[in-house]
């Protein structure tokens, strides 16, 4: 009967009340972490909800004073133009520095020279990208105009480029090194092993990457604001000022009319929904890759 | 070896590629090495242009741009020790409120949270990433400004007594509240990295606390924490490098008035949120222009050494322990951080 009785020492109620108290303080930790997307999701729907409307999305912003102040249909063009643009320059550039890095860089001093300056670029400030793009481009008025659709372009894929490159080298380094083998063996040059077997085995992970770039890239202000001016026109032309929408919902917020902060509260919503949208997408691509 | 290989023409094996065939893959490698050294290219030209640009205002204001308290363009003088100063106030607030929640998150996700739940929140979590900016700052202003002002007074009343903090009269926009809307915005990166580097805390140490009979917040106290620390200090200092250069937020929240707030509740600037200010009116008059320049090379330098140093920690925290992890974390930065 006495062999039954070793126990474990019983924790002190001091030592427990500790316990308890770190335990909840973290729990408590954790749903003040998710307070402000709660708040600024609630506040969203709220306020943009009662901008939404059919002439909303089919109307250009106009600069009366008074009456209807429009929509946001050029905010929602330029937005797409610039960042369809901001995508192509930058997606096939991240991925191409990636696969130098894992093919041919590996781990030789220039190959970490590059990764370490693409790190870098993560942590510049997106204005500082915006000044760099004015002082190269704008204020020399490269193209004949000053401020240019394209220029935003520019400036936004350089804040993609690091993002797709870091998550494009992951994804490519997971690609086993047996297939490249395999495909070496059978006789293929290097490019093709690239094209027909590394790209195709990684492709959902690099969408997954290319996507949630595009998904920062859509939400920046700063560097559109000195790049690809101010006007609420909506135009075809790169060459010509764009608006979007991020740089519409920053000029709205400043408005002493209702009309128009209301405006940037149903902009902000519209942001917001296609930023989400993207992101889960990339989520869902990521996870179909996974089970493959 | 060439000699047991039967050979097609003179000097070259079957299993040899001809010259011809060989180009595309020169072309491939020596490309792709173009494309990577263009880049680096490009980061030093942009950053040469910026010194040349701001040349102008460090030869006139030299050390005072920094250290002189006195910003006004209509008199051209700029010496922006009030800028500096709010961006180093508003950072600071934002890793004094930030940090200790986000370490939280990422310790109870990592260490406490039932298993159901933890992806959905983790998933919460980082989507406060997917909120850009200037909606942060639309919210900031319209909602939390008006709301907080009231607690504001009362808790500048209340604590009067405490240096720069208490006293004075709090006016809506202030450092505060630019401190506040850092800290949610650092939160999802700080946290993100944190519970990077939690994981890689070997199951061993964890296992061996709890058998000496640890609670688990011991455990976790004393096995978790001093693994993770250097991980975590260099999640922190990389959320301290987004605080520092983050502007739309900052711009629309701060108030944007060039003088040193005597306390928290004060207005102020920041050195990003005045180049998006003055961009405009600047751009007519080349000493100011070149000022703003000026204030963009003071936040490069200050971001890249905040980075520099950080990616030092996340690095060395890792080394020797688990090959790989380092790198992962920073594409974990890269990836989930920088959404937004």
């Amino acid at each position: 009967m006495s062999a039954v009785a070793a126990r474990f020492p019983e924790v002190s109620p001091r030592r427990r009340r500790t316990d308890r108290f770190m335990r909840a303080s973290l729990l408590a930790g954790t749903l003040i972490a998710l307070v402000p997307l709660v708040l600024v999701v609630y506040f969203l729907l709220k306020q943009g909800l009662g901008a939404w409307s059919g002439s909303f999305f089919s109307s250009d912003p106009n600069g009366n004073f008074f009456g209807n102040p429009g929509g946001i249909r050029s905010a929602i063009f330029g937005t797409l133009e610039m960042i369809a643009l901001a995508t192509l320059i930058a997606v096939p550039i991240g991925i191409g520095v990636a696969l130098y890095l894992v093919e041919y860089g590996k781990q030789s001093a220039f190959a970490n020279i590059v990764r370490y300056f693409i790190d870098v670029m993560t942590g510049v400030p997106s204005i500082v990208f915006g000044l760099f793009i004015y002082i190269s481009l704008v204020i020399n008025h490269v193209g004949g105009a000053s401020f240019a659709g394209w220029k935003g372009s520019v400036a936004v894929s350089l804040l993609m480029l690091p993002v797709v490159t870091r998550s494009a080298e992951v994804v490519l380094l997971l690609v086993p090194d047996s297939l490249r083998e395999a495909a070496l063996a059978l006789g293929a040059p290097r490019w093709r092993v690239v094209s027909r077997v590394v790209l195709p085995t990684a492709l959902p992970g690099l969408v997954t990457g290319s996507l949630l770039a595009v998904a920062r890239g859509m939400g920046e202000t700063a560097p559109l604001l000195f790049t690809a001016g101010v006007t609420f026109l909506a135009s075809s032309n790169i060459n010509q000022q764009m608006n979007s929408l991020p740089v519409q919902i920053f000029n709205d917020i400043t408005s002493p009319r209702q009309a128009v902060v209301d405006r940037a509260w149903g902009a902000a919503l519209a942001l917001v929904a296609i930023i989400l949208v993207l992101n889960l997408v990339a989520r869902f691509v990521s996870r179909r890759s996974r089970m493959a | 070896m060439e000699a047991s290989v039967t050979t097609a023409t003179p000097g070259r094996s079957v299993l040899e590629r001809s010259a011809a065939s060989r180009l595309p893959d020169r072309l491939l490698k020596w490309g792709l090495t173009a494309l990577a050294g263009a880049i680096l290219a490009l980061i030093a030209y942009f950053f040469i242009r910026l010194i040349g640009e701001s040349g102008d205002t460090f030869s006139r204001f030299g050390l005072s741009f920094i250290f002189g308290n006195d910003w006004d363009p209509s008199r051209s003088i700029f010496h922006g020790f009030p800028l500096v100063a709010g961006t180093l106030i508003t950072s600071a607030i934002a890793l004094i409120l930030g940090v200790p929640v986000a370490v939280a998150a990422a310790l109870y996700l990592n260490e406490l949270c039932p298993r159901r739940f933890r992806t959905p929140l983790a998933i919460l979590v980082d989507l406060l990433a997917a909120v850009p900016s200037v909606v942060y700052g639309l919210w900031g202003i319209l909602v939390l400004a008006p709301k907080l002002l009231p607690a504001e007074k009362w808790f500048a009343s209340t604590f009067s007594f405490i240096p720069f903090i208490g006293g004075g009269t709090p006016t809506a926009p202030n450092y505060f509240l630019a401190g506040l809307i850092l800290a949610i915005m650092i939160l999802p990166i700080v946290s993100a990295i944190s519970r990077e580097v939690i994981a890689t805390v070997p199951p061993e140490h964890k296992e061996a606390a709890l058998a000496l009979g640890a609670t688990r917040w011991e455990m976790i106290r004393m096995a978790v924490l001093p693994y993770a620390r250097p991980g975590i200090t260099g999640g922190a200092m990389l959320g301290l490098g987004r605080a520092i250069g983050e502007t739309i937020a900052v711009v629309l929240v701060i108030g944007n008035a060039p003088l040193l707030g005597s306390h928290l509740f004060n207005q102020g600037y920041t050195l990003a949120a005045v180049i998006a200010a003055e961009f405009g009116e600047a751009a007519n008059t080349p000493v100011h222009s070149s000022a703003l320049f000026a204030a963009g090379l003071v936040l490069f330098v200050l971001t890249l050494i905040v980075n520099i140093v950080a990616r030092w920690f996340v690095v060395s925290g890792h080394r020797g322990r688990r090959r790989g992890a380092g790198a992962m974390v920073e594409a974990q930065a890269a990836s989930v951080g920088e959404v937004g």
